[in-house]
């Protein structure tokens, strides 16, 4: 009986998540985010030889980069590899040495005012007062672009909806699981109804059910509001999967940049692994022959090959084979994953980067617990 | 998109959200019931116990003592023991004196903890965030110099009240304007002050040493004021340590105010002294505060 009514209950989260972005995009047409301004760009983002040198150290060397309106432009790359110092710059929280950056049409240095308007950031900490409720930091929020309480107050209400934390709106933040603070730090960064949204590592340090949670809603964004979103990651398989281009960063170089297809395909192909029975070299010569490509033996009777698209070209050769008499016992297509990409690229795997930052996050997270308990004892 | 749409006029000015910093670091404080009370509490320690114990007017008033031979009458010892309270202090009663000094010395303790609340924020990361808004980046200080000023006078406030409760004497004719006079005191030194702790505080990591600054400052700040003894009977070298401190003149004006004592100077000059104090530490404040907190 406990599960239907927990399944009830979702049913109708859902319908009311649903509801709340219908409200929002009225909202949205309520609300014009650029009055006033002439800045009109094809780009949401530009960069040109965006150059960061913290002394000597160069973080972020001569990048640069376009992202396209209604896209979501994936960062990836390593710890240290300059990927928050990027959207540090981008987000005017940070001095370009050298090289320009343009948000919205605006220069992030000479324009830092109207960048600040227009954009919305959900930084990698969190960074909701722990002290207030959920709803109070979000109207907070409102208050700091100096949005008009009543707007503020509709859209803070939808906007905790949508991110489901309409509950829990009323609870201190301290409180709130890990989750549920993501949710919140994304409703914070959306009150200004920004056109770009940055958000450096959203999913950092979650369970899968709340990472694809997450994601779900910033495809939302995407197709519901028009909304540029660059994210930076390092869940190879999120930028794979959420990601319409991805540029992969190491020691502040970009080193590639393509949608997820272009980049997998650009190591050659999906890996064929084929067993036959017959002929091996008669399979080689047909193989050859239908798709242009070289197979190599593997063990007895097993041949591997990588090819474009296999899922669509492979097909063809079972008939070629067919006619040969070569019949096919076995075959299995691996398309190549992020991570090969990523080793093709930088020479590494990162997983062992993964670990590392969840690391430094709960390093974070015990800062705040320590400071919890400080609080206390000041109050004994 | 629709075209029809009505905009929605947002506030670009100067000040933009700058209340919002203040109303945050107020609702921390007024929602967390134990650090209220404990503010509360404070004062009754220091006005019932130290304030109450240091009765210097009985030394001069409720003595039994006589010198052998003269026999002075009673009366006129008291006469005399009063004469040289009022000479002193200003006033025949040393907890009233003791008790505007307290007023001062409570808004010291408050706005020197503001500092603390920018190393937190920027250990906590919501420092970051606030640098992503719009917000401009010298309300920051100002907004939270602001709560801190306004945390000061309430409990300012509370002493005051306690202290009336406890048999503090105001001058003859008092009215509104003093009162009213007196808190103008307390908020232009809570404002220097508070700017000048979150100015130490604004690249700091580090709340142990903002706890050692303030642990540091505290108690010769208030040892070098005349918060609790007049400045004409210190010593020459302390002198004129005691004219620049601010505090001086906040005590200054309330004892004025609200004592009817006779002043270190006019009370014009001990305004001017505590508006130029304010001015100009709001002022270097905000400049950093646009330099360092944008890198």
């Amino acid at each position: 009986m406990g599960t239907k009514q927990e399944g009830k209950e979702k049913v109708t989260e859902q319908q009311e998540a649903m509801t709340s972005t219908d409200q929002l995009l009225q909202a949205d047409a309520r609300l014009d985010p650029k009055a006033g301004s002439t800045a009109v760009s094809e780009f949401a983002i530009e960069a040109e030889g965006l150059t960061k040198a913290f002394g000597s150290f160069v973080a972020v060397d001569h990048i640069s980069f376009k992202v396209k309106r209604n896209e979501i432009f994936g960062f990836l790359g390593p710890n240290g590899a300059g990927k928050s110092t990027t959207i540090n710059m981008l987000t005017t929280l940070l001095k370009p040495t050298a090289g320009v950056a343009r948000v919205n049409g605006y220069d992030v240095v000479k324009e830092a005012a109207k960048v600040r308007q227009s954009i919305g950031v959900v930084p990698q900490e969190y960074t909701a007062d722990e002290d207030l409720t959920g709803w109070e930091n979000v109207v907070m929020v409102g208050d700091l672009y100096g949005l008009p309480r009543s707007f503020t107050k509709q859209r803070a209400k939808e906007l905790l909806q949508m991110v489901e934390l309409t509950s829990a709106a009323d609870k201190k933040v301290e409180n709130y699981s890990g989750g549920m603070r993501r949710r919140l730090e994304i409703a914070m960064g959306l009150i200004n109804q920004p056109e770009v949204l940055f958000l450096d590592e959203p999913t950092l340090g979650l369970d899968v059910q709340t990472r694809a949670a997450i994601w779900g809603y910033i495809n939302k964004l995407r197709e519901q509001f028009g909304m540029t979103i660059m994210v930076t990651t390092h869940y190879l398989e999120e930028a794979d999967a959420y990601c319409d281009r991805i540029a992969i960063i190491d020691h502040g170089k970009i080193l590639k940049i393509g949608t997820p297809r272009e980049l997998k395909e650009g190591l050659g192909g999906d890996v064929v692994t084929l067993t036959v029975a017959g002929d091996l070299a008669e399979a080689k010569a047909a193989i050859k022959e239908i798709l242009a490509v070289e197979a190599d033996d593997l063990e007895a009777n097993t041949l591997r090959f990588k090819v474009k698209d296999a899922s669509t070209t492979v097909p063809r050769l079972f008939d070629a084979l067919a006619k040969t008499g070569v019949k096919i016992s076995k075959l299995s297509i691996t398309e190549p994953t992020m991570d090969e990409v990523y080793m093709e690229y930088t020479g590494r795997s990162l997983r062992d980067e993964q670990v590392s930052s969840e690391e430094a996050f709960r390093q974070r997270a015990t800062i705040r617990r320590a400071r919890a308990r400080w609080k206390r004892a000041r109050r004994a | 998109m629709e075209t029809s749409s009505t905009r929605i006029r947002v506030d670009n000015g100067p000040l933009h959200g700058l209340w919002a910093i203040t109303n945050r670091e107020l609702k921390k404080w007024y929602k967390n019931y134990i650090l209220l009370a404990m503010s509360l509490v404070q004062p009754i320690l220091w006005l019932g116990l130290f304030g109450k114990s240091m009765n210097l007017g009985s030394l001069f008033t409720g003595t039994a003592f006589n010198i052998p031979g003269l026999n002075i009458p009673k009366q006129l010892l008291d006469q005399l023991g009063a004469k040289v309270m009022l000479s002193t202090f200003g006033t025949t009663n040393y907890f009233s004196f003791l008790a505007a000094g307290m007023l001062a010395f409570i808004v010291l303790f408050t706005s020197m903890q503001s500092g603390m609340s920018i190393v937190w924020d920027r250990r906590l990361g919501f420092l970051s965030k606030l640098m992503t808004t719009s917000v401009p980046r010298g309300n920051i200080i100002v907004g939270k110099a602001l709560s801190s000023v306004l945390k000061s006078l309430a409990q300012a406030t509370i002493v005051l009240i306690i202290a009336t409760l406890l048999g503090m004497q105001f001058r003859q004719g008092i009215n509104a304007l003093d009162f009213a006079g007196m808190y103008l005191a307390l908020f232009l030194m809570s404002l220097g002050l508070s700017s000048i702790f979150l100015m130490l505080a604004l690249r700091s990591t580090s709340w142990e040493s903002q706890m050692a600054i303030m642990n540091l400052l505290n108690m010769p700040l208030l040892f070098a004021s005349n918060a609790f003894y007049p400045v004409r009977l210190m010593p020459g070298w302390l002198k004129p340590v005691v004219e620049v401190n601010p505090i001086s003149y906040a005590n200054d004006i309330d004892r004025q105010l609200l004592l009817g004592s006779t002043g270190m100077g006019s009370l014009w000059f001990d305004f001017a002294f505590l508006a130029v104090f304010a001015a100009v530490f709001t002022a270097i404040s905000m400049y950093l505060s646009w330099k360092y907190l944008s890198r």
